[in-house]
């Protein structure tokens, strides 16, 4: 019993990262309707961004953050100004291409900066732990504080797109842009902002996905991000809450999966979950169903 | 005057024919080309070759008798660089060559070079793919199947454990290689082995793996991985307060370079290497000195010290061939495969023999991880 609960832990640890990352993914594509896949990168930009931060100048590890943070909203605006912008009237593939490309582009410019030697990542959340049983059961400081952050940031996204008047701007145009344009909102501009709001989130993810695993390296980014866009679409795609659950599911399924099944079918496992979800709930579990009007 | 001019033009001819002796002198130096990735990702490795050779040659030319000159070329760990390199060496008269210090290039090279018939000696790539079908690629390193054999015999001569788990990564064929023969080895020796399990490169939480080995009982986790994966797997078995001892293959070298590793974390971790750079041996202590000299007071190792292994191995066996900075390449590769048949080198890492198929027979040791240094371990 108390095996299992370690395990349970280790999976809503797991879990959490997932989660912090597949919120930046539904709150991008909820919005601007398309599927991000630099965010996994613009993560690993993060984590260097503080991690350098916090080597070579010293700073304090929350002013990293802020540092890291800051200069991924710059380079998510960037991105979306210089590569999706000029595509929006373009089929949606060519954006998915261009995402694509977009990854690939910021994996190979880490590994100039930073070369591929794998760097280890401070512990500098790390307060201890939280031990249970005997020492048996460990809850660390870190799970705990990416589960807060999780909620923290659930909590201000749901209330930021759904009370405040640029979040309606956001709903709006993720609803019709063109209707959206024709009531005078900005759409551009919209869009920028979302793409800040997620890369200052991606900063936040690379952080804690740093601190929990800390090995950080140019391709650090790429299977966590894709495991968590699994995670946003298994919770239903553009729904907050939804990438949140999504992404504890998907940790807890795959520590089980490999720690009861086998470790060398724990992904699978993870992908076999989600295919059953699908035939049943094809816009994921909290998503909500798209009727198609003729 | 005309005296003069005359005595002018016989000095003339004399110096003349002492310069050109003098080249002729130069021209007789062995000329062996050193390969291996000097900037880029694995420059770590490539220099600790390229040093590692160069001490070696110092003290040779430093004794007079057949001298030494080695060509070094940049491949950036990449194998049609690495094939290029080959080529700028010949070109500028290589004869035989040290490398080509990484895996994938060198089986490349191998394959070019086994059609040009150049003899080749890699210090460090360690596949099995860089000898077969190659009669003249000759290794000074352990091959990847040998390590897990000779991990398991260690482990079992010194008792260091008796319930044995392993954690290896089974999209790696370097990973799966060492474990097979690991497993072996250990069922021939009688060993126990309580836990078994894997990863990919795109695992990021180790934490069942140890789990299992901690819930097994084991007392010696046997890691044939590289480094990265390891520092996770130390890092996670510390959270959990499990301590085992760990022991690692040549893939776990670099582990304490990494920028930011807590040092501490690898405190006891055994490593199967040939080399150990504080053993109190006289001429490991020589070679650390003349490698300190040459790098700014870096400490060689286990690739400095197979380099530097491999240039007293050219040499002995150039010597007994008598093959001389004349040789022509094509030529000096008969005769070293001749020779490799008998050669025994008393080297840094060992007594070293060859087999026909290329391989290597030394002792291996092993090192234990102290303070944040490799440290010979005395049982």
């Amino acid at each position: 019993m108390v095996s299992f609960l370690r395990f349970f832990i280790n999976g809503i640890s797991l879990g959490s990262v997932y989660a912090i990352i597949a919120l930046g993914y539904t709150m991008v594509y909820g919005i601007a309707k398309m599927l991000n896949f630099a965010h996994g990168d613009v993560i690993m930009v993060g984590a260097y961004v503080s991690f350098c931060a916090m080597q070579y100048l010293q700073l304090p590890p929350a002013l990293s953050v802020l540092c890291a943070m800051v200069v991924c909203t710059v380079l998510g605006v960037i991105i979306e100004g210089l590569a999706y912008r000029p595509l929006r009237q373009a089929a949606s593939l060519a954006v998915l291409i261009t995402a694509i490309g977009v990854s690939y582009f910021l994996q190979n410019m880490a590994l100039l900066i930073w070369s591929s030697n794998p760097k280890v990542y401070p512990s500098v959340f790390s307060v201890g732990a939280i031990r249970l049983f005997d020492g048996e059961l460990l809850i660390t400081s870190e799970t705990l504080l990416t589960i807060f952050a999780n909620i923290v940031i659930m909590i201000a996204l749901t209330l930021f797109t759904g009370r405040t008047k640029v979040g309606k701007a956001m709903r709006a145009v993720s609803e019709d842009k063109g209707a959206a344009e024709l009531m005078g909102i900005n759409v551009n501009r919209t869009i920028s902002l979302t793409f800040a709001i997620g890369s200052a989130l991606a900063a936040i993810a690379g952080v804690l996905l740093c601190s929990a695993y800390p090995t950080l390296q140019p391709t650090t980014g790429s299977m966590p991000g894709i495991k968590a866009f699994t995670a946003a679409v298994f919770g239903g795609i553009g729904s907050i809450p939804g990438a949140m659950i999504g992404g504890l599911l998907l940790g807890v399924i795959e520590i089980l999966g490999k720690a009861y099944v086998s470790t060398e079918l724990g992904d699978a496992l993870v992908f076999a979950v989600l295919i059953i979800v699908l035939l049943f709930k094809p816009s994921g579990l909290l998503g909500k169903p798209v009727h198609e009007k003729v | 005057m005309k005296f003069n001019k005359a005595l002018v033009s016989l000095l003339l001819a004399l110096v003349m024919l002492m310069t050109v002796s003098s080249f002729a002198l130069a021209d007789e130096a062995l000329k062996i080309g050193v390969i291996g990735p000097f900037t880029g990702a694995a420059a770590i490795y490539g220099n600790a070759c390229r040093y590692g050779a160069q001490v070696a040659a110092d003290e040779i030319n430093a004794q007079g008798g057949l001298q030494i000159e080695l060509l070094a070329e940049d491949d950036e760990h990449d194998p049609e660089k690495s094939v290029n390199a080959y080529n700028s060496v010949l070109d500028k008269g290589a004869q035989m060559i040290d490398g080509t210090t990484t895996t994938t290039p060198c089986i490349a090279v191998g394959a070019q070079a086994n059609e040009d018939r150049v003899f080749m000696l890699t210090p460090s790539a360690s596949s099995m793919d860089v000898v077969n079908g190659k009669d003249n690629v000759y290794q000074v390193c352990f091959t990847d199947p040998a390590q897990g054999t000779a991990s398991a015999a260690y482990i079992n001569e010194k008792a260091l454990g008796t319930k044995i788990a392993i954690i290896y990564n089974n999209a790696d064929a370097y990973s799966t290689g060492i474990y097979q023969t690991f497993v072996d080895e250990a069922a021939t020796l009688g060993m126990e082995i309580v836990s078994e399990t894997t990863f990919t490169d795109e695992t990021t939480d180790f934490s069942v793996q140890v789990t299992a080995a901690k819930d097994a009982d084991a007392d010696l986790v046997f890691l044939p991985i590289y480094y990265t994966p390891a520092s996770m797997i130390l890092k996670t078995a510390k959270d959990m307060d499990y301590a085992p001892i760990f022991f690692g293959v040549d893939g776990m070298d670099g582990i304490l370079t990494m920028e930011g590793f807590d040092a501490s974390l690898a405190e006891g971790v055994f490593m199967l290497t040939p080399f150990a750079a504080d053993a109190d041996d006289e001429r490991t202590q020589t070679f650390v000195a003349s490698y300190g000299a040459l790098t700014d007071g870096e400490i060689p190792n286990q690739f400095a010290a197979d380099s530097y292994d491999v240039i007293y191995a050219l040499y002995e066996a150039s010597v007994a061939a008598g093959i001389t900075g004349d040789t022509p390449y094509d030529e000096a590769c008969e005769l070293l495969i001749e020779q490799f048949k008998t050669l025994e080198v008393s080297g840094l890492t060992g007594n070293m023999t060859w087999s026909e198929d290329g391989t290597v027979t030394k002792i291996p040791t092993s090192v234990v991880i102290h303070d944040g240094a490799y440290v010979a371990y005395a049982d």
